[in-house]
């Protein structure tokens, strides 16, 4: 029984560890809409346009690894069902 | 449907100091070492400085590039990290892409990419001490209160922390998320063809030829490439970060 709420828990816990999805989905968005501006405006410097925004959208996806890593902890090595 | 997603298998172990180990991860990274280091050392076969041959204008190009890349990145001083760039680039990327050849990526597994971002972390901390001398580097944990100092402790061991999850998580995320395309498609196949009455038939996942290339693409080579060009962009703004004061230092 402890098992199984500790099991079951653990899951929802992997589900809602995935709504810090929502962040770097926006900052992305924004980032990328930002950089669609900024080649609009300057098309010649669209090379590095383009890298730098990927550089920033990399940076703004580490809180949603962080979360994913926590989800995949809970799920495939869960640590608290060695407590029990 | 069966969904097998687990860590990296553990191959032999080496039975000395109570039993060493080595899993799959290992063994696949040495053989991509060996492939890289024929690849290079084929490429700078007999050299010449005219009449260069197709192989040497491949290789020139290659290098081209990555000191250019590094050149911007880092200026000037930054060049004789190079060859490091160049290396880390390469190793992270194969590893990445070890995907369609059938091996379990190696960057998948945390041990790997923790090691290139420990790397990062002791060549910006070198730096920094060479750069401002030891009193200027624990002076710059003082900043700009002494009170801050568990925080600027916390924020740079954080670096290699995070470098290390985003590249590990992104390459493990694709290798989940395909697994579970495959098992997803491997169970609709069998739905589509329940009709036919022959269990032989019934678990053909033919689904499962040519979708998949779809993820692949992203996940293989899109994703590859850009966790590679990432650490590697990182690595540079963080080392030419550390080596900064010392170019400060040079114009006044």
């Amino acid at each position: 029984m402890e098992r199984a709420i500790v099991l079951a828990a653990s899951a929802i816990g992997a589900g809602i560890a995935l709504i810090a999805g929502l962040g770097p989905g926006i900052g992305q968005g924004f980032a990328a809409g930002k950089a669609c501006e900024a080649v609009g405006r300057q098309p010649e410097a669209m090379s590095q346009i383009r890298s730098t925004m990927l550089f920033g959208c990399a940076l703004a996806e580490s809180t949603g690894i962080y979360a994913l890593v926590i989800a995949a902890v809970l799920v495939f090595a869960n640590p608290l069902v060695g407590l029990l | 449907m069966d969904i097998n997603i687990q860590g990296p298998k553990i191959l032999f172990t080496i039975p000395v100091l109570g039993g060493i180990e080595i899993s799959e991860t290992v063994v696949c990274q040495w053989i991509f070492m060996v492939i890289i280091i024929a690849v290079a050392l084929w490429l700078v076969r007999d050299m010449k400085r005219k009449s260069i041959s197709g192989k040497q204008a491949a290789a020139e190009i290659i290098v081209n590039m990555l000191n250019k890349l590094v050149l911007d990145t880092m200026g000037k001083t930054g060049l004789k990290y190079a060859p490091y760039i160049g290396t880390l680039f390469i190793m992270s990327f194969m590893g990445s892409i070890s995907g369609i050849f059938g091996f379990r990526p190696y960057t998948a597994n945390i041990a790997v990419t923790a090691a290139f971002a420990l790397v990062t972390f002791v060549m910006t901390q070198y730096m920094s001490i060479k750069s401002s001398g030891l009193k200027g580097w624990v002076k710059s944990y003082m900043e700009p209160t002494p009170l801050l100092l568990p925080l600027n402790i916390i924020s740079n061991l954080a670096t290699p922390v995070s470098i290390a999850f985003r590249h590990f998580g992104n390459i493990f995320a694709g290798t989940v998320v395909t697994a579970l395309v495959y098992g997803a498609l491997a169970s609709l196949s069998a739905v589509v063809l329940q009709w036919i009455p022959n269990a032989f038939i019934n678990s053909i996942p033919f689904l499962q030829v040519g979708i998949p290339a779809v993820l692949s693409l992203y996940f293989d080579w899109f994703g590859a490439f850009m966790q590679a060009y990432i650490i590697c962009m990182l690595t540079m703004v963080f080392v030419a970060d550390a080596c900064a004061v010392e170019d400060a230092q040079n114009v006044a």
